[in-house]
């Protein structure tokens, strides 16, 4: 159990990355690795040593893995080892980058992969609640332990994610105090869970990008979601796609590297519906534009929409209507 | 020798009759008001003793007491200063007493006797309707208000009118009584709104089903201007109503001279900055607040997130049970307050959002904060949410849009489906609002509120059932997940 040991050192010391560090053989000789099973047993936490079998091998194979993964959730471990594709991006958001996250979310874990991010507010959790509704498997990566509900608005989606078939997974043990240098951290375990990252919307400089390195530095593919080219939130995404990350314009990019398809696109909507569908081909349009273009009452437009959205094929924030990619 | 006159004292919206005794008798002259008379009942002494010489008439100068009871009652306001007048003359025999005994009298004095209007005038003609009074002197601006009530007023200008009036001396002049009601309806016309199809609609659903409706939106799009439209559509007020609405704005001293009885809905919308007690009522003169002033109405809240959380958060008990009860350490009055809420408000703090022209500045924690004001409870009592985007150049150009006299008459032919009832839903419709509940987040209130709404929908359509397609607009109202806390 010695990276148990480490990792209880690393959450009573405060330290991140744990070598041979002066004080830790004093410390594993005094630590009481039943005792502390016990703990996290009450807390209802499992503790994954690096040294399992059963530890993810992708995130094994990185430079710097963790000594073990504290886990949060009954879902079986094999979980982990399963195809995973990573979603992150900007924590504030466009309407566009929310809505493209939870139907990529949804399109992928509902083409079999398992979702992987970050729990924070805005793509984060627009990935998990995509997954959630596409029925699939997710995993949320924490910069704290995973009894910490951070942020505190997730915490319903945590309690989701956990009875949905996935798992609340963190390096810290639980108690650690999520701190702003844990989250390049963090990163780094939510890149290497994945043999496949997506940047959706990142400003520069922001932690999305570093978990792009992340993924680069080991040899992962990367994504980015095109953006607009005036749009500050889209910079950081543009630049990979400058850099050589593969644009991202539907789903079946991502699933077909997984050898996966997509399930088959039916004919689509038709009637009214099928009219507005067609319309917001051409971009994003406020329910008023739609009733003047279509030439429908305002009321047909709003039951066409309606049922757009239902079927995952479109989606409406802020007052406009978008089509989500296929 | 003592006297007796009558006058109401209203407890809220409620008379209650108070007799007011006057008791002349030897001693050092003075002039003392018993019965728990508030600070402007208790300045009545220097405006009756003035108004008493003003009329040409003596002031006795003895002992003079006079009693307010039930002295348990608390009185307030210058209304009783005319009851006050006539007992003190009557007791003094300069008018018979006996002569006070079929009447009421409410009113101000002024300095030289002329009788002012005091606020509330309904509401004391109707409980002195109810004691079997049938004649209340009042000053000649509030009688069309106290005929309203059925009782028989007495129009008096003076002092010295009511005095020769009592005596036997003079009659009464007629006043004009007239049923009240009103022709023309004033306000903004909704054809003066170009463009903004989706939220016509909605004003329209709100006006037939008496929806709450919130507008959110960035800042100059033209939300506050499509609330104030609202009242213009609703159908005028049954008599019942009406009576109701006036008597409230009556005690609040907000009736009009020429035209008393309120037969349109009333329309409030009160400043963000307004204290609680001024919304919802109380305060120490217990006086109703704009809630009750909405009744049977539109309570306008512009801006909805500046407005003190506490305000906003009384408004809940309201909006459940259409009345407000102010409970004090003295009693329990209630006001009812049944009124449709609308609200706007813009969709973050800076107000950039949603306007694809500007940039949001926000951050996570301030658009958290802004959201956090309105609390989920009060939210959920919207049953219409809606964006309403910035218009374009074209919309601004086109031409003006249909007029609220047209949107009355379908609301009006909406409201009779409504009241019929026999509006069901279809199997479609059900399995439609099941599968919504499953994708959305969507509350076992909000999808009580999306099958309210819908059935709004098909009578606005003339159907004979709830269908899908009324279903399915009614969940494109629901609150959108970014107000969402």
């Amino acid at each position: 159990m010695n990276e148990l040991a480490l990792a209880a050192f690393a959450a009573a010391t405060g330290a991140h990355v744990v070598g041979e560090r002066p004080g830790f053989g004093r410390f594993r000789r005094r630590f009481d690795a039943a005792a502390y099973e016990a703990r996290l047993r009450a807390l209802g936490v499992r503790f994954l040593a690096r040294s399992d079998p059963a530890f993810p091998p992708l995130l094994r194979a990185i430079h710097d893995p963790p000594p073990g993964l504290f886990l949060r959730g009954e879902t079986p471990v094999e979980l982990l080892a399963r195809p995973a594709v990573a979603i992150v991006g900007a924590r504030a958001c466009s309407s566009y980058g929310s809505g493209v996250a939870r139907s990529l979310g949804r399109e992928l874990a509902g083409g079999g992969l398992v979702v992987v991010s970050g729990l924070a507010r805005g793509v984060d959790g627009e990935a998990h609640r995509g997954a959630l509704d596409a029925g699939g498997s997710t995993v949320a990566v924490l910069g704290c332990g995973v009894d910490r509900d951070y942020p505190a608005a997730h915490a319903e989606l945590a309690r989701r994610i956990v009875t949905g078939g996935g798992l609340v997974v963190s390096e810290y043990a639980p108690g650690v105090e999520p701190a702003p240098w844990r989250f390049p951290a963090r990163n780094r375990i939510i890149a290497g869970l994945a043999a496949a990252t997506i940047v959706v919307e990142a400003r520069e400089r922001s932690g999305a990008l570093i978990t792009a390195d992340l993924a680069l530095d080991e040899g992962r593919d990367v994504f980015a979601v095109p953006g607009e080219i005036t749009s500050a939130l889209s910079a950081g995404a543009n630049a990979l796609l400058r850099l050589g990350a593969t644009p991202l314009t539907s789903s079946a990019d991502v699933l077909e590297l997984f050898g996966l398809s997509a399930e088959p696109i039916g004919d689509g909507p038709d009637g009214d519906a099928g009219a507005i569908l067609a319309l917001l081909a051409d971009g994003s349009a406020s329910t008023d534009e739609l009733v003047r273009r279509s030439g429908l009452a305002p009321e047909v437009v709003a039951a066409a929409l309606v049922e757009l959205e239902l079927a995952g094929l479109a989606s409406t924030a802020d007052g406009l209507a978008r089509a989500m990619p296929r | 020798m003592l006297a007796r006159a009558i006058t109401h004292a209203l407890v809220g919206l409620e008379p209650r009759r108070v007799e007011v005794e006057a008791h002349v008798h030897k001693g050092l002259p003075g002039f003392t008001i018993v019965g728990l008379a508030d600070r402007a009942c208790q300045e009545a002494r220097e405006r009756v003793r003035s108004g008493v010489a003003a009329a040409e008439l003596s002031w006795p100068g003895v002992r003079i007491t006079v009693n307010l009871a039930p002295a348990e009652l608390k009185k307030e306001g210058s209304g009783f200063d005319l009851p006050i007048a006539l007992a003190v003359l009557a007791a003094s025999r300069q008018i018979p007493p006996e002569s006070l005994e079929s009447h009421a009298a409410v009113g101000e004095l002024a300095l030289d006797g002329r009788v002012r209007r005091v606020g509330g005038v309904l509401a004391v003609a109707e409980g002195a309707t109810r004691c079997g009074i049938d004649k209340l002197l009042c000053a000649a601006e509030s009688c069309a208000e106290a005929a309203l009530a059925g009782i028989e007023p007495v129009p008096v200008r003076h002092l010295a009118e009511a005095v020769a009036y009592l005596r036997g001396e003079r009659r009464p002049e007629p006043c004009e009584r007239g049923n009240g009601r009103v022709a023309a309806r004033a306000g903004p016309d909704l054809g003066d709104v170009r463009g903004q199809e989706r939220a016509r609609r909605a004003l329209e659903l709100a006006a037939a089903g008496a929806h709450n409706l919130l507008l959110a939106g960035p800042p100059g799009t033209g939300k506050t201007m499509l609330a104030r439209r609202l009242p213009g559509i609703l159908p005028p007020l049954a008599d019942a109503e009406a009576l109701e609405v006036t008597r409230i704005h009556s005690v609040a001293g907000l009736v009009s001279l020429q035209h008393p009885l309120i037969d349109q809905p009333p329309f409030r919308a009160p400043h963000h900055s307004a204290s609680t007690a001024a919304i919802v009522g109380g305060g120490p003169g217990l006086r109703p607040g704009e809630a009750s002033l909405a009744h049977h109405g539109v309570l306008l809240l512009d801006e909805l997130a500046e407005f003190a959380r506490p305000s906003l958060e009384a408004l809940r008990q309201p909006l459940e049970d259409g009345e407000v009860a102010i409970a004090r350490a003295a009693g329990r009055v209630v006001f009812p307050a049944r009124f449709q809420l609308v609200a706007t408000m813009n969709l973050c703090a800076c107000g950039a959002r949603g306007d694809p022209a500007a940039e949001c500045s926000c951050s996570a924690q301030r658009l958290a904060a802004y959201r956090d004001k309105l609390s989920r409870a009060l939210l959920d009592r919207f049953d219409l949410v809606i964006t309403v985007p910035r218009p374009r150049a074209v919309e601004l150009a086109a031409p003006r849009g249909e007029p609220s006299a047209v949107v009355r008459e379908r609301v009006l032919g909406a409201r009779g489906r409504l009241a019929a009832g026999g509006l069901r839903r279809t199997a479609e419709a059900d399995e439609l609002l099941t599968r919504a509940v499953d994708r959305l987040p969507l509350s076992g209130r909000g999808r009580a509120r999306v099958a309210r709404l819908a059935r709004t929908a098909a009578a606005l359509a003339g159907a004979e059932a709830v269908g899908a397609e009324h279903v399915a607009e009614a969940l494109s109202y629901r609150s959108p997940a970014e107000l969402r806390a």
